[in-house]
């Protein structure tokens, strides 16, 4: 399953980051988790949020630059290397990590690893044919709890 | 008692086939010589200023006997203006003058233009013709968005509307809300402002969920800035309008000195009244038609403020080839940059539609940019801030870099010069009501 996850471009200047979070803040829109990646003058703002299309819709009217990606939640326990034994996975299926971020859900206490490939689907099949646990939106978004 | 019809409101269409716009080119130059040797005469009784100017190069009035003869006249410039503010061009008397306009000085004192009433009719008229040359009838319903007031654009153009008969909404510039909710209720067919103005209002009604395509609006006569081919044909692919590119300046006598046809390729200028040349921008020397150079005009029948060769800054060449549509009055190229808003930066001269076409060529970035200038150690910097879009927008930071950078080259190839390219977010530099303003100069001349 893939998630969807939402980019935004903001200038590298004081109070540019609490524009697009307030914007969410008062639609009632909760941040799941996000990552920062910044630049010398410009950072990019990725977002994981509930109902990423309504959140783009008002992103993108608050006049927000907003870009849509596919990326993969998979769940790993949280202990000594969980993560590690996931990258071996996805080395040995010639997989590049294009970038990747990580939370950990709290009634679980499992961490979920946020990953952007080059070929989602390709990866997808590698680390489901071994096991490991590829959350779908609904998982993710009711905190793992069914 | 006789009947009395009550027919006032009937609107007679403008016969565009029987304007001067098509006499046969023999009869166009025996016009026009007429006419210049007469305006030659009045100017030179008239206006001191101008008698002085021929004094000093030894030129009278009945040195005029070809129209070849005009380059033995004096330029003039808008410094020349300037000298004589607020009255000191006037040809006829106060009594006779029915209107002032003057331009926004962006630099030292405004200038003052001058109109009696025959000169009022005459524009009416250029601008009648310049609307049916865009395809504009009785019926339509004109949005005419440029400002009244002192600047010529608003009033010039209401008039021509009006002269044609067609509905003028006299809404002039700025509240864009109200401009997008005026043309979707009023069924607007036509609509005057500037090309800038117009992608703002293009935008705005993106962002109030006003669905362009449902409008009935059919043509744009836009003007008052100099805009590109890819200017228009992104406003005519968004919009689904046809675009056409209107040529004046308050000196000659406002909007409709010249309007591009159905064939959209360089406004005509309408000659019989405004008698074009080309010259060198550096000697002052004439050029042939097909060679780029400053476009001087002459107004050949303007009574009350007559501008003899007057230097425009703008940049052009006349086309002589014919035009798909038959009218015999010559064409000018778009004018895509002005002798003086050239910037020198570092030795290099460089025009801001040049920087245009190097941010179009980076595929999906959108001519909202502008221009930085300072100095530090004595160098110039040229910084280029250009919105992100969504189009352009990638998930990773490389991926921005590399836009960053491809700008960048782009930009080097085409001005030969290195610039700083900064990323802004969407809708953030300052847009315009009116002209553009696309270059900020923070250098300590």
């Amino acid at each position: 399953m893939k998630i969807q996850q939402l980019s935004l471009f903001l200038e590298n200047r004081p109070s540019h980051l609490k524009h697009p979070c307030e914007v969410l803040a008062q639609t009632g829109i909760n941040i799941r988790t996000l990552s920062l990646a910044d630049a010398e003058r410009f950072g990019i703002l990725r977002l994981i949020v509930s109902e990423w299309e309504r959140a783009r819709e008002v992103l993108e009217a608050a006049g927000c630059a907003v870009r849509v990606d596919e990326v993969v939640a998979l769940e790993v326990s949280d202990e000594t290397g969980g993560l590690a034994q996931v990258l071996g996975m996805l080395e040995s299926g010639g997989h590049n990590v294009e970038y990747m971020y990580a939370f950990t859900l709290r009634r679980t206490e499992k961490a979920v690893l946020i990953m952007r490939f080059d070929d989602t689907d390709a990866a997808i099949a590698t680390l489901a044919a071994r096991g490991v646990s590829v959350l779908d939106p609904v998982t993710l978004f009711s905190d793992g709890q069914l | 008692m006789a009947e009395r019809r009550l027919d006032h409101g009937k609107k007679q269409a403008f016969n565009v086939a029987s304007a001067p716009d098509y006499l046969p080119l023999p009869q166009l130059r025996a016009l026009q010589l007429e006419r210049l040797q007469s305006i030659v005469q009045r100017t030179y009784e008239r206006v001191a200023h101008f008698r002085e100017r021929c004094d000093a190069l030894n030129v009278e009035p009945s040195n005029i006997q070809r129209l070849e003869d005009i380059e033995a006249l004096p330029f003039t410039v808008k410094d020349d203006l300037r000298a004589t503010y607020p009255y000191g061009l006037f040809a006829s008397p106060m009594e006779e003058i029915v209107r002032l306009h003057a331009s926004s000085g962006t630099t030292g004192k405004p200038i003052v233009v001058a109109y009696n009433q025959s000169d009022i009719a005459l524009w009416a008229h250029v601008m009648e013709r310049s609307f049916a040359a865009c395809g504009v009838h009785p019926g339509d319903v004109v949005q005419n968005a440029y400002g009244y007031g002192l600047f010529t654009g608003g009033l010039g153009a209401h008039y021509g509307a009006e002269a044609l008969g067609a509905t003028v909404i006299p809404i002039s510039g700025g509240q864009s809300d109200r401009q997008i909710m005026v043309m979707r209720d009023f069924g607007v067919t036509a609509l005057c402002c500037t090309p800038s103005y117009f992608l703002h209002l293009l935008e705005r009604a993106t962002d109030l969920g006003v669905d362009w395509a449902s409008l009935p609006l059919r043509v744009g006569i836009f003007g008052a800035e100099p805009w590109t081919d890819s200017m228009r044909e992104r406003i005519e692919q968004e919009s689904g309008i046809r675009a056409f590119d209107i040529y004046g300046l308050s000196e000659i006598i406002g909007p409709g000195v010249g309007v591009e046809c159905s064939a959209q390729n360089g406004p005509h200028l309408f000659e019989d009244h405004f008698y074009p040349e080309i010259i060198d921008p550096e000697t002052g020397a004439p050029l042939p038609d097909g060679e780029e150079g400053e476009l001087v005009l002459t107004t050949l029948t303007k009574q009350a403020m007559p501008m003899i060769r007057y230097r425009t800054r703008d940049i052009t060449a006349i086309d002589p080839e014919p035009c798909a549509c038959g009218r015999t009055i010559r064409r000018i190229r778009r004018i895509s940059r002005r002798s003086d808003d050239m910037l020198i930066i570092r030795g290099v001269n460089v025009f801001p539609s040049q920087i245009e076409s190097a941010l179009l060529r980076v595929e999906g970035t959108l001519p909202h940019y502008q221009i930085e200038l300072t100095r530090t150690h004595g160098l110039d910097q040229m910084e280029v801030a250009v919105e992100v879009t969504p189009e352009i927008l990638s998930d990773k930071v490389s991926g921005m870099e590399a836009l960053q950078k491809r700008i960048g080259h782009a930009l080097e190839q085409v001005l030969g010069l290195r610039a700083t390219v900064r990323l802004v977010e969407p809708q953030t530099l300052p847009r315009s009501e009116g002209k553009a303003r696309r270059v900020i100069d923070r250098r300590e001349v």
